[in-house]
């Protein structure tokens, strides 16, 4: 067998805790766990990032990086703990299906979107072209989280980590987008984190609980 | 079927078979450390394992010959599974005779007739632990089969000398399918050799026994042949993970007699260590209740599913 | 160019200045004026293309063809329209008490972000930028449809917010593909996600990745259109919103989504080849017609009720781009300009039918023209142009599409004339009722703003009779280039 680099040993490694982690939320009961979760993942990602800009010299890929880091490690964190704190919630997650049941589930979405992956995997040029069934992964099993969470938070927090899924593919498919598109993104995570902050305590105010099933009334029939 | 090869066998055997209490001693020691308490003898195992051969069994009346034979079933079960799990050499005649998969197949007949046996005289207690047992089998078996599995992907065979022979050749390298793999195997071996935190070994309050319950009924020589049989499990299950995961030292190929000696030292040392941490993980676990325990397994089996499907994808 | 900054920074400034004043009294009149401003922008723009032709402005970062001219214009048209009809329409929510100066703030604010939003995505060259300015479009319309914070309309902002950001992520992930088989071509920076550089070198591009990435452009942005089976959000946010919401929400955005697929749709039919990207749209578009058509006759709101209309025209638009050809897309765009006009003036009718009222209910409005004989006739006006009654404009592209279904997908023409039926009978004999019938409401004495419903009303029968001759060379060309 020939030896992988240090550096290609690496990124293999923190995808393979991407995925992890995203498993890891989809079991995880308590909320304050969860966003800690969800700041790892991030910090996974950004030290990714930064060893795939260095191992390829593509320079932006280090501000990515570092957006990364301070949107979603620091900044999103923050703002979550700080509403959880204000809102003054500390529920168990309740899930629509148990956890042994939403993990296999996870398993047959983790394999197919490997299946998924493979052809593009395929066709990209990229030294990271094999996490990119990683990152669709994580992407299908944050979506799992939020179908099946009664609760605002941690579907938001689903929501987040989608985005980061996306934002892996991303930069493992093709070394990332465009700086301004980035940005974009970035902006728009962060302005819609601020409206949702702002929705959960008009949905606290009119119901005095953050949970779901509130917000269930309004069906077909009507 | 070389002279090497039948005497690193039949060393082999007979380090397990005298071993195995050894290391169920040194745990409890460890234990017993850990929480600051003083420790019985580290040979307690065998003074209690002599004591109970020389007592006279005492068998139920409605008891059919399941019950009679299970024990020796089970212990040579464990001692069969001993002979073919790599823990010395790797020039095994009788690894021939069962494969990884197979293996856990010999796990699964000894929790067969265990359960059987405890259902056989119709208490209460046995029933329930059967139950139990087979709860955490259900879940355990597919787990301890996807990390070999795993082991089997990465080194093309099913032949766990194959295994540990490709394991053991690989560059040193972080292989992030087998770091899942491994805390995958820790928790099933947790859960199989009823440890904390599924099944607490030293219990006997009903809302809590698993594999206790279940041996409530023996006496004398059946119960010194289970008692041994579950330390020969654990040998096994920490010879498994050795041999999986930290395959250093083990005498490869057909070698010299004097490699299988030299491999002893490094398996009691390496025995020592896992020993330690498993009263480590002890003493830092709580008891999970017992419908949870479900959960416990599933993520087990979930990292495993996990690590085959990562080595597939990253190829490492 | 300069017109193309104008058009976008009045919004901007609007949006800024309606922040910081938006709950005095002439803050609806500085509404208007920004939404006229920009309307006149929008109209210099458009005599600048017909004369000089498709611009691509600064840097390629802007671009102005047949397709979006119009697009633009029209949004222009109805966010003025539109605000108009907000003026009195806010001014008589603050006094029934429903809204405070902190929400008029947030609301003719948002109003214009989303404006801005809107023009952006449709004049951006960039197909990132495009994705960007539909998800800010999301989030500026979000706290506007829970304005009114009842639960109901909670639970509508949360299932909208929910939905639409799951489904626009699917959007992301098909942009990264597309980004993905440009990079290849074009190299990386800015230059692989311009749509002009991709529309050069469509027939290069990889088709598996393609076929893959549209099919998530389709179900992200799908999800923005209404289309069935990602519709749930579109019923309850136009219910629980306020009204001039409802009316862009149907009347913008859903046009701006789905030009967002049809603009794919261009690239993946250049590079598959094949039929794969018509078949899905037309499949999908098909499925909305259907079943929005059978759900109508279940509703009991009416705003609810002509969101699925909103949900069924959309179909039929996504449909006959499907469909393609250059009768087909022409039709399409024919029936995006009019569907847009005829259901924000039926959404300006209900929404004052409902404050006449005090109800949403269709059971509790009765004999709106008795109220206030401008209300009733321009709804049932406008009801009876949404359901493709000639002359209307609705009338000439459904009939043009289903002549085109008729000659080249024939087993589409029976579900639709019978989706048509059903959603004529549903819908008329709910809105019959309501505007003759015996009444029990009030006449309440402020006046509504019935012009803008009937200026929209003319503009659709004009249009159902005779189209002016440069329109109808822009969606010739337009539809040229979708295909």
């Amino acid at each position: 067998m020939t030896a992988t680099p240090l550096w290609a040993q690496l990124i293999n490694l923190l995808a393979a805790v991407v995925l992890l982690l995203a498993f890891a939320m989809l079991a995880q009961r308590r909320v304050l766990t969860l966003i800690d979760l969800f700041a790892a993942q991030g910090l996974a990602l950004a030290s990714s990032t930064a060893i795939v800009a260095f191992a390829t010299g593509q320079r932006h890929l280090y501000w990515s990086a570092g957006l990364t880091l301070i949107l979603k490690v620091a900044l999103l964190p923050w703002l979550l703990h700080r509403l959880i704190r204000k809102l003054d919630v500390r529920w168990d997650v309740e899930g629509l299906i148990n956890i042994p049941m939403t993990m296999l589930i996870g398993i047959v979405l983790v394999v197919f979107a490997f299946n998924l992956a493979l052809p593009i995997s395929q066709l990209a040029n990229t030294v990271t072209r094999a996490t990119l069934g990683i990152a669709m992964a994580s992407v299908m099993l944050s979506f799992l989280m939020m179908i099946t969470r009664r609760k605002a938070i941690p579907q938001v927090i689903g929501f987040l980590s989608m985005e980061n899924g996306l934002f892996f593919a991303a930069t493992s498919a093709t070394y990332g987008m465009p700086m301004v598109v980035e940005l974009g993104i970035a902006l728009d995570v962060l302005v819609g984190m601020l409206i949702l902050g702002v929705f959960f305590f008009q949905i606290r105010e009119q119901f005095d609980s953050l949970d779901l099933k509130h917000l269930e009334r309004l069906k077909e029939e009507e | 079927m070389t002279a090497t090869g039948i005497l690193s066998q039949l060393l082999q055997l007979t380090v397990a078979l005298l071993l195995a209490p050894l290391l169920v001693g040194w745990v409890n020691q460890c234990r017993a450390w850990l929480a600051n308490k003083s420790a019985p003898s580290l040979f307690l195992p065998y003074r209690t394992i002599r004591k109970l051969f020389h007592k006279d069994a005492v068998v139920a009346e409605n008891a059919s010959a399941i019950f009679r034979l299970t024990p020796y079933i089970v212990f040579g079960a464990m001692a069969l599974a001993a002979a073919i799990v790599p823990s010395l050499a790797t020039d095994l005649p009788f690894a021939h005779a069962a494969d990884a998969i197979a293996l856990v197949g010999l796990f699964a007949l000894a929790r067969v007739f265990i359960a059987l046996a405890a259902m056989d005289i119709g208490t209460a207690f046995g029933t329930m632990g059967a139950r139990r047992e087979m709860l955490v089998g259900f879940l355990a078996e597919p787990a301890l089969l996807m990390v070999l599995f795993t082991a089997s992907l990465l080194s093309g065979s099913t032949s766990l000398p194959t295994i540990v022979e490709t394991l053991a050749n690989r560059d040193i390298a972080i292989y992030p399918s087998l770091a899942f793999a491994g805390v995958a195997f820790t928790m099933v071996s947790l859960a199989e050799n009823a440890r904390i935190p599924i099944d607490n070994p030293a219990t006997h309050l009903e809302l809590t026994m698993i594999h206790e319950a279940m041996t409530l009924e023996y006496s004398a020589r059946h119960l010194a042949l289970i008692e041994w049989a579950s330390a020969l499990k654990l040998f096994n299950y920490s010879c498994i993970g050795l041999a999986l995961f930290l395959p250093f030292g083990i005498a490869q190929g057909s070698s010299d007699w004097l490699a299988i000696l030299g491999a002893t030292p490094v398996l009691i040392a390496k025995l020592a260590v896992g020993g330690f941490a498993l009263a480590l993980i002890e003493t830092l676990s709580a008891k999970l209740r017992i419908f949870r325990a479900p959960e416990f397994l599933g993520t087990a089996f979930l990292l495993a599913v996990l690590a085959m499907l990562v080595n597939m994808l990253l190829g490492s | 160019m300069i017109e193309i900054l104008v058009i976008l920074g009045f919004p901007v400034a609007g949006a800024l200045v309606l922040a910081a004043v938006g709950h005095r009294d002439q803050a609806s009149t500085v509404n208007v004026v920004v939404c006229l401003a920009t309307f006149l922008s929008a109209v210099a723009l458009t005599v600048r293309v017909i004369s000089d032709g498709p611009l691509l402005v600064l840097d390629r970062l802007f671009f102005v063809d047949p397709f979006n001219v119009f697009l633009v214009a029209l949004t222009a048209f109805v966010g003025f329209t539109t605000s108009i009809f907000s003026r009195p329409y806010m001014r008589i929510e603050r006094e029934h008490g429903r809204l405070t100066h902190a929400r008029l703030r947030l609301y003719h604010s948002m109003f214009q972000v989303f404006n801005f939003t809107m023009l952006l995505a449709l004049l951006t060259n960039n197909m990132g930028i495009l994705w960007v300015a539909l998800e800010a479009a999301t989030l500026a319309t979000v706290l506007l449809v829970s304005l009114y914070r009842t639960p109901a309309s909670l639970e509508a902002a949360w299932k909208y917010f929910i939905l639409c950001g799951v489904g626009i992520a699917q959007a992301l992930f098909g942009t990264i593909l597309l980004y993905f088989a440009a990079e290849k071509l074009l190299g990386a920076g800015g230059g692989a996600l311009l749509w002009t550089e991709l529309n050069a070198v469509k027939g290069q591009l990889e088709p598996t990745v393609l076929s893959l990435a549209f099919v998530f452009l389709l179900v992200g942005y799908g999800t923005k259109v209404g289309l069935v089976p990602l519709h749930n959000w579109l019923p309850d946010a136009h219910a629980e919103g306020p009204t001039p919401v409802s009316a862009v929400l149907s009347g913008l955005l859903l046009n701006v989504a789905l030009y967002a697929v049809v603009r794919c749709k261009v690239l993946v039919d250049g590079s598959l080849q094949t039929s794969f990207a018509k078949g899905l749209m037309m499949g999908f578009g098909m499925l909305s017609v259907v079943v929005a058509a059978f759900l109508l006759s279940r509703q009991k709101d009416i705003k609810r009720l002509f969101a699925y209309s909103s949900i069924e025209h959309m179909g039929i638009i996504t449909f006959a781009f499907g469909m393609g050809g250059p009768i087909a897309s022409f039709a399409g765009l024919l029936h995006m300009t009019v569907h847009s006009l005829t259901k924000s003036a039926i959404f300006f009718a209900v929404g004052h039918a409902a404050q006449k009222t005090g109800t949403q209910l269709m059971d509790g409005i009765r004999g709106l023209i008795t109220i206030s004989p401008a209300i009733g006739w321009g709804l049932v006006l406008g009801t009876l142009a949404i359901l493709g009654m000639p002359p209307f404009g609705v009338f000439a592209s459904e009939f043009l599409i289903l002549t085109t279904a008729m000659r080249e997908q024939p087993w589409a023409t029976p579900l639709l004339l019978l989706s048509l039926g059903v959603a004529f009978a549903a819908v008329f004999s709910r809105v019959q009722p309501m505007a003759f019938g015996e009444t029990t409401g009030k006449q309440l004495p402020h006046r509504p703003a019935m012009i803008p419903v009937f200026v929209h009303l003319a503009i659709v029968l004009m249009l159902g009779l005779w189209i002016p001759p440069f329109l109808a060379d822009w969606y010739r060309q337009a539809a040229k280039l979708i295909g």
